[in-house]
């Protein structure tokens, strides 16, 4: 089986700050990881490639340095990288991001084989718009399950996978036909750790890079800036609350703690008092 | 021309490796495991799995087959962690090492793996009660009986003794000074130990004397010839010293991390003390002695990788050299943290009480001195 995982490469945001005058993201010297979403769907790729044999090609779009990300992948256990990057792609929002990807994943599909599953993290952390994954689904035709908890099984005999999906008030149980677009929910493995000859392999691995042609993309107003009609009108911070945090001394049972924690709050706003005794009463 | 002093992409990889697995596994509990004296044996499992139990250990035994150079990378970045797991690391790959370089095929076969995979913990057994610099002085006795050796004798300062399941100890075979000790793999339920050890530092490895009594042992658990143990000894010991002074390395440089960012909060006098000329001073000598121990330790690893004939005298100077300066770097750092340096919760004090030792284990200060003045007078021409 193949299995491609859609990684990006963003700024660590536990380290990022915003410029306090112009507002903007301040990158410099900010340290880049992989987005911790996209980690999940790898250590998955993973689990069933060990489990049902084949490969796990990841691919992201990026600046050269985005070599690094895929190199941590490699790390981790995949067997390949691509790395698609070009000028062209710089600025895309999330429609040229799925069009320049969807294109890489077909020429992934025509140079190293078929692609059963592509795994997408369930969102970035830079971005957050939970968008590229279906992006992609829909332009390759792909069967699209999100927030997905489980991969229960995956059958290269009758070509379907079956796997639990959360949603609201539950969770589905759902299997489909491959091939298939999914994307994991946090948590719902441990991702392992490269192994010293892991790390020496990653080291040594040549990265397969593509440029846009190289990609098969032949009309690059689809990409980047001019492919990308979403604009960013302001990037801000929130102001920071003048108000100080205030500490309340913890009881000697949770339920003297919690007591103590609403005797607060009453005491500093007691319209919710009001307002939770008239509910109270509405009973 | 290949920049002599530069980590190519392999070392970096690895460092990277060792660095991850440090931050997010050893040095949240550092200080716990100290104050609780845990021996972390899950953590270390866990490194194993990584490739850390058998670092410059041949692969078919399960080793990571890397040089010693790459090993003082690995201790430099697990000891910014924690320098004593990281120190009990470097004793057990020792004995892993020993048993690869000097043991037959069937002992490779039957205790590599295991090491490897840290499944089994080795402690490595020279020192006795009134034999340590002087090593040659060893007393306790190994006496052939037929298929077996009976051994008796008492080992002093044995790291991780009482938990580690494998030992290998130097005992003496015959009168001939040196040249009568013989090296010997015993396992646990063969030995009996003393009381962990109330120590200034490394509380994160239990220390323990170990002792034989009339302990029998086959044949087959010597490890090489008859009087080949000193040189066993000796040899493992080149490595050691190496990673010993990687692990003051990796404390004096986490120590240093904690002082430069100590001194961008605190304030003095209206001031960050950041900004005073004397203290920043201070930093550079610091951060001047790292990086000249750094750069002498990878030369020194650097000559023991091509077994050059300087290689022992290298290893000796080095550990000195490197010990001493970063046990300084961790003391200095202390003292520019102030009264806070001196408080458990900082995390600077256990680095000072845990590199203390450093120059004074796998051979002591003084002995390095003499291993340097002796290559130096014996190949006066």
């Amino acid at each position: 089986m193949h299995f491609v995982v859609c990684i990006k490469q963003v700024p660590d945001s536990a380290q990022i700050r915003v410029h306090p005058v112009t507002n903007t993201i301040m990158r410099q010297g900010v340290p880049t990881i992989i987005n911790p979403y996209d980690l999940f769907s790898l250590e998955e790729a993973l689990r069933w490639r060990d489990k049902v044999g084949g490969e796990v090609t990841v691919l992201t779009m990026g600046p050269p340095m985005a070599a690094d990300s895929l190199r941590k992948a490699l790390t981790i256990g995949a067997d390949r990288a691509v790395l698609l990057t070009d000028r062209f792609f710089a600025g895309s929002d999330t429609l040229a991001t799925s069009f320049a990807l969807s294109a890489a994943l077909q020429k992934i599909s025509d140079t190293f084989g078929k692609i059963d599953i592509v795994f997408c993290g369930k969102q970035t952390i830079d971005g957050d718009t939970a968008q590229v994954g279906p992006g992609i689904a829909k332009r390759l035709n792909l069967e699209q399950i999100t927030y997905v908890s489980a991969v229960n099984e995956v059958n290269g005999d009758n070509g379907t996978v079956t796997l639990e999906r959360r949603s609201e008030g539950g969770v589905q149980v759902l299997k489909t036909n491959l091939p298939a677009m999914i994307t994991m929910l946090e948590g719902s493995n441990t991702v392992r750790r490269g192994r010293i000859d892991d790390a020496l392999r990653a080291a040594r691995a040549q990265i397969v890079t593509w440029s846009a042609k190289d990609a098969g993309i032949e009309d690059v107003t689809k990409c980047g800036l001019r492919g990308s009609p979403t604009v960013v009108k302001k990037v801000f911070a929130p102001t920071p609350r003048a108000e100080k945090a205030a500490l309340v001394e913890l009881g000697e049972t949770p339920r003297d703690s919690a007591e103590a924690l609403i005797e607060a709050i009453f005491a500093k706003t007691p319209k919710i008092e009001d307002d939770l005794v008239k509910l109270a009463s509405g009973f | 021309m290949p920049h002599l002093f530069a980590l190519n992409d392999d070392h970096r990889a690895i460092t990277d490796m060792a660095q991850t697995f440090a931050r997010e596994k050893i040095a949240p509990h550092a200080l716990d495991w100290d104050e609780r004296k845990h021996f972390p044996v899950d953590v270390l499992r866990e490194a194993a799995a990584l490739g850390m139990g058998g670092i410059y250990t041949r692969e078919d035994i399960g080793g990571s087959g890397l040089s010693r150079l790459d090993a003082t990378l690995i201790f430099e970045a697990l000891a910014r962690g924690c320098p004593t797991v990281a120190a009990y690391l470097s004793i057990h790959n020792m004995c892993a090492w020993m048993i690869d370089r000097f043991g037959d095929a069937a002992q490779r076969e039957k205790w590599g793996p295991a090491l490897c995979s840290m499944d089994r913990l080795a402690s490595y057994c020279l020192t006795e009660p009134a034999a340590g610099s002087d090593a040659a002085a060893i007393k306790m006795k190994a006496r052939r009986d037929g298929d077996f050796y009976v051994l008796d004798g008492v080992k002093q300062f044995i790291s991780g003794a009482g938990v580690s399941d494998l030992y290998v100890i130097m005992a003496r075979t015959s009168d001939e000074g040196a040249r009568g000790l013989t090296a010997f793999v015993v396992e646990k339920d063969r030995l009996s130990f003393g009381a962990n050890e109330k120590k200034m530092g490394w509380n994160a490895q239990p220390t323990r004397q170990v002792i034989c009594e009339d302990c029998r042992i086959p044949v087959a658990n010597r490890l090489g010839e008859e009087g080949q143990g000193f040189r066993i000894a000796m040899a493992g010991l080149d490595g050691g010293r190496l990673n010993i002074a990687a692990c003051s390395l990796g404390g004096a440089a986490a120590a240093l991390d904690k002082a430069v960012a100590y001194m961008g909060e605190r304030q003095a006098f209206g001031k960050k003390l950041d900004t005073f000329q004397a203290l920043q001073f201070r930093l550079a000598d610091m951060a001047i002695d790292l990086e000249a121990s750094r750069t002498f330790l990878w030369r020194a690893a650097s000559a023991l990788d091509a077994k050059t004939p300087d290689a022992t005298a290298l290893c000796a100077m080095a550990k000195k050299f490197v010990t001493d300066a970063c046990f300084s770097v961790a003391n200095d750092a202390l003292q520019l943290h102030g009264g806070y340096g001196y408080l458990a919760d900082y995390g600077i004090e256990k680095i000072v009480r845990d590199l203390r030792v450093h120059q004074i284990l796998e051979g002591s200060n003084e002995i390095m001195r003499l291993i340097v003045a002796r290559h130096l007078i014996e190949s006066r021409s």
